[in-house]
């Protein structure tokens, strides 16, 4: 455990920042929360639209057990208290985007209690940096559609594509105390959820948001009076809202005012949160037990379902990749950051493991280290992501065999790699039809050292001379001399043995 | 035999079956009496032709001999609270003034699967909020009974069911659809000499049933005759996966067991319902129907409903609540009713199409709603409700361990003249005092005819059931309309 240091410097002294955050997670199902309609991103305008979402009179919400499920494994996946009995409750205001009046949420009753999340604020040294953030609740509830201002100069559209969508209201405690600590929360919280496959996590999307909440005070305090900055879309963003936020409210502190308690906005474009509305003006929302829907009751057959078909979760494979296959802490927390890139490695290595008839042990700091180097190098050049990759882990995993076995060398990897990129052919055809394959002819590379110690005799008498260095020189003017091809075990030792 | 129109369900349904006459006469009869009847104002939309449709349709399957709906031949009055497709629903508000919906409510669904045509969509109080059919945009429906004063005033048909209670009792329809969620199906039967059933919460789907207050709603038959209730209660009930709050149990055969011998069964007589001041024919009807259920067999126990004073208080707390909410979609962004003034932001568009769009008793219930939801005073009112909808709960519960069923009046008089109760709405909430109880424990419960009272009107006696126990309900009715003889209709005077 790790005590943040994070201060403000005000003219007053230090101040500490406390943060909380809600998030708002779109919940991956095929169908809404309480209708059986469509959730695909980006249809037409009012094309994923049930009678129960445009609320016709007479229409009632059905709960969509794949959400619930959802939910409930996302509990799991933090470790929270699942609650076996929860309720649904109305949450009344009126809005254009709002089509029943209500929005139905889990006020009083939420499906998950409390949880916990750890968060690595050094990924050099994930087990003395971690911090764990407490997780309130975890509440499921209905989107709201989307109102469209830019389609008629006088009238507003509205899209209730979204309408009745599944969201899981993610709240953390107050348990954050830098924008870092706040943007890694985030971070792991994605990366928790796609691993889970409960949402996305597709923030340019708008499947995950945050609602960020900040107060400061003076260290040893109690809390400050929080603003809430509605909808912010990115990582990146939330740490920026900290940022600015703590030290907007500083100032105000510093002036002799006082924070307001209010929704505030972020705008991008300027750094900066504006305000939105005070609690004067806040709604009274007038929440209220549904009476359409009964009570949720999870028997423990589901609960134990939701809990076999959880995956490996984040830590415990970063923690298996460093323990049991020997990797380093960053890679291990590289390779897992991702629920994808976790994916691929894995395939990676059991194909690996497959072809060179090794343990995965054997096989995986090489294809760790190719993954994060080679292949991540070059989908950064193409600007493509690793889902797009044009080489798989299976020509990946046949790629580093040949390595593995000496058929080529590494600089012949390098090459043969670039090919595939190119062609899409895979590596064994590659190398049999270039002529690679690397040469253990000890007469051919003992003529080629012998060639290079007399084109170099000055080079020889430095290197006689006490100038060992010279010795990778020679290397590599012979590896030049047989393009790459040869062994470089044997180089080394016809090297050795002519300088002898 | 007489005219078709005078048939009941039953006997329609027999007498088509056996070719004593065709669906289609049946059919043309009751369209003549709709078509005749405007004074009454029973109807908001008539759809003479779907029930010719669906006439036609019942004659010549079984001219071919192809298996007949429950219903078939049987043409019945559909409350517009039930969305038809195709078919304007306006829950009598201007709000749904030319709605007509894409889809058709469940329970009309199946209705119009067992055979049934469609006479008509029945007026109804507006948004099913009122005991008179007053607050009906489409304006009041008139009871066709009236006193033997000489007289001629207007009588209410009860409601919100009052286009129902009204067209049966005038024979426009031999039955109809109600809903209930304080006594709208009891007291307009009670109101016209016809009886009705409210099944248990959950026996019928909600779905596509315009919503009042939804732990309150329930749909139901009402008909002149016990049978009639069962045939058509059979029909319409049956889980309904769209519908969270519907019961997943398999419907009874109530027609095929009605059993006026109630020999074994104890009825219980709620002491707190026969308050100071009762109106004395209504406690002379509730003695002679004690008769009749001991005559019929039955032992008769007094029990007791303490929580019963706080019955209705509880309703009008949880009923408005549920329906400030429920009536919050009536937006003007979608369907319906829309008002944009001139310069009009969206704040100006919902005020003025709620203003248009919602009569003074929904405005009324909706500002009640809001006031008891609104923070600082949940607690004091809507939780509180929320304990004493459990008290009075549990006081049937304990009942039920002494009795199989209730029995007590329905209304606390007679039908009152038009415009008598308007300019009091407590006046007129006090209407529902015997009937409310049951809904708020969700329990069936039943009207029955049992006589005429000393001006000539209706009066009758409700039986309240336990839980999915609408076969004695419907046994203990059956048994009072046997002994009640209860042949009275209304004068023609429309």
């Amino acid at each position: 455990m790790t005590e943040s240091t994070y201060r403000i410097q005000g003219a007053t002294g230090e101040w500490e920042v406390v943060i909380g955050l809600e998030v708002h997670a779109q919940v991956t199902s095929n169908a809404k929360l309480f209708s059986g309609a469509a959730t695909a991103f980006g249809a037409e305008p009012n094309t994923q639209v049930s009678l129960v979402d445009a609320a016709m009179p007479g229409m009632l919400p059905v709960p969509n057990r794949e959400c619930i499920r959802q939910a409930v494994r996302t509990g799991m996946a933090i470790e929270a208290q699942i609650n076996k009995w929860s309720r649904f409750d109305r949450k009344n205001y009126f809005y254009a985007d709002l089509p029943q009046g209500y929005q139905i949420s889990q006020l009083y009753h939420p499906i998950v209690g409390e949880g916990a999340i750890d968060i690595v604020l050094d990924e050099k040294n994930p087990e003395t940096s971690t911090k764990r953030i407490g997780v309130e609740r975890i509440h499921v509830e209905q989107d709201a559609g989307k109102l469209m201002h830019d389609q008629h100069p006088t009238r507003s559209y509205v899209d209730l594509n979204r309408s009745g969508v599944a969201l899981m209201e993610i709240v953390s405690k107050p348990d954050m105390r830098s924008p870092a600590e706040a943007g890694a929360y985030l971070s792991k919280l994605r990366t928790i959820l796609r691993y889970v496959g409960s949402c996305d996590g597709n923030m340019d999307q708008g499947s995950m948001r945050a609602d960020v909440n900040v107060s400061v005070r003076k260290p040893g305090e109690p809390f400050g009076t929080r603003t809430e900055t509605k909808n912010v879309n990115s990582v990146r963003f939330v740490m920026a809202v900290v940022e600015h936020e703590a030290s907007r409210q500083v100032d105000v502190l510093e002036a002799g005012g006082k924070v307001v308690q209010e929704t505030r906005l972020y705008d991008p474009d300027r750094g900066e949160t504006r305000s939105m509305r005070s609690k004067e003006d806040a709604h009274d929302y007038r929440y209220f037990p549904d009476p359409d829907l009964l009570p949720l009751e999870l028997d423990d057959a589901f609960l134990e379902e939701c809990r076999q078909s959880l995956p490996e979760l984040p830590d415990a494979k970063r923690r298996r990749y460093e323990q049991d296959l020997g990797l380093s802490a960053y890679n291990a927390a590289t390779l897992t950051a991702d629920a994808d890139t976790a994916r691929w490695f894995e395939a990676l290595l059991a194909e690996g493991a497959r072809i060179q008839k090794k343990s995965e042990g054997e096989v995986a700091k090489a294809s760790a280290n190719w993954l994060l180097s080679e292949l991540y190098g070059a989908l950064n050049r193409l600007g493509k992501s690793l889902d797009e990759s044009p080489v798989g882990p299976e020509e990946g995993a046949e790629l580093l065999a040949l390595v593995a076995d000496g058929t080529i060398s590494g600089t012949i990897a390098k090459q043969v790699f670039e090919i595939m990129l190119e062609t899409g052919g895979r590596a064994p055809a590659i190398v049999e039809e270039k002529g690679l394959k690397q040469t253990s002819d000890t007469g051919a590379i003992e003529a080629a050292v012998a060639k290079v110690l007399a084109d170099n005799a000055d080079k020889v008498a430095q290197y006689k001379g006490g100038k060992e260095a010279l010795f990778g020189f020679f290397v590599g003017q012979t590896m030049k001399a047989m393009q790459g091809k040869a062994n470089p075990q044997v180089v080394n030792e016809a090297v050795r043995m002519g300088l002898s | 035999m007489g005219e078709l129109t005078d048939l009941t369900v039953a006997e329609i349904r027999d007498g088509f079956r056996a070719g004593d006459f065709s669906a289609r006469e049946v059919a043309e009869g009751f369209n003549a009496n709709v078509a005749a009847a405007k004074a009454l104002n029973a109807f908001i939309v008539e759809t003479p032709e779907k029930a010719l449709a669906a006439a036609d349709a019942a004659d010549k399957a079984r001219a071919a001999g192809e298996p007949l709906g429950a219903l078939s031949g049987v043409p019945i009055g559909m409350k517009d609270l039930f969305c038809t497709e195709g078919t304007q629903t306006t829950a009598a508000s201007h709000m749904l003034e030319g709605f007509v919906p894409t889809y058709e409510s469940t329970v009309s669904g199946k209705l119009w699967s067992a055979g049934a045509g469609m006479l008509g969509k029945l007026n109804l109080d507006q948004f099913a909020m009122g005991s008179s059919n007053e607050t009906s945009y489409f304006g009041n429906v008139i009871s066709p009974w009236r006193r033997n004063d000489g007289g001629n005033a207007a009588l209410a048909p009860g409601g919100s069911s009052g286009g129902s209670s009204s067209a049966i009792s005038a024979r426009l329809c031999p039955a109809a659809t109600g809903t209930d969620t304080g006594g709208s199906i009891r007291q307009p039967a009670a109101f016209t000499g016809i009886s009705g059933i409210k099944p248990t919460y959950g026996r019928c789907s909600r779905w596509g049933i315009v919503a009042f207050a939804s732990s309150l709603d329930q749909a139901g038959p009402m008909a002149r005759t016990v049978r009639d209730n069962a045939i058509l209660l059979e029909v319409m009930s049956g889980f309904d996966p769209r519908d969270s709050t519907s019961l997943d149990l398999p419907v009874p055969q109530w027609e095929a067991n009605l059993s006026s011998d109630l020999k074994g069964k104890t009825v219980g007589i709620p002491k707190e319902y026969r308050p100071d001041g009762l109106n004395a024919e209504i406690s002379a009807m509730w003695d002679r129907g004690i008769e009749w259920l001991k005559d019929a067999g039955a032992q008769v126990v007094e029990v007791s409903l303490p929580h019963t004073k706080y019955a209705l208080p509880t309703y009008y707390i949880i009923a408005p609540a549920e329906a400030s909410s429920n009536l919050a979609r009536y937006d003007g962004v979608r369907y319906g009713q829309r008002d944009l003034p001139d310069g009009a932001g969206l704040q100006d568009m919902y005020a003025a199409t709620r203003a248009a769009g919602f009569g003074p008793e929904v405005k009324r219930r909706i500002m009640i709603g809001t006031y008891v939801l609104s923070a600082g005073f949940y607690d004091a009112y809507y939780t509180q409700a929320q304990k004493v909808r459990a008290l009075i709960a549990r006081d049937f519960e304990l009942a039920f361990e002494k009795c199989d069923l209730l029995l007590t009046p329905t209304a606390p008089s007679a039908a009152f003249a038009l415009g008598e109760k308007q300019a009091d709405p407590l006046a007129m909430y006090l209407n529902d005092v015997f009937t409310v109880p049951a809904s708020l424990a969700g329990l069936p419960a039943m009207a029955v005819p049992g006589g005429l009272d000393s001006a000539g009107l209706p009066i009758g006696l409700q039986v309240i059931g336990k839980a999915l126990d609408e076969q004695t309900v419907l046994n203990a009715s059956l048994a009072i309309e046997e002994r009640a003889g209860f042949t009275a209709r209304p004068d023609k005077w429309w």
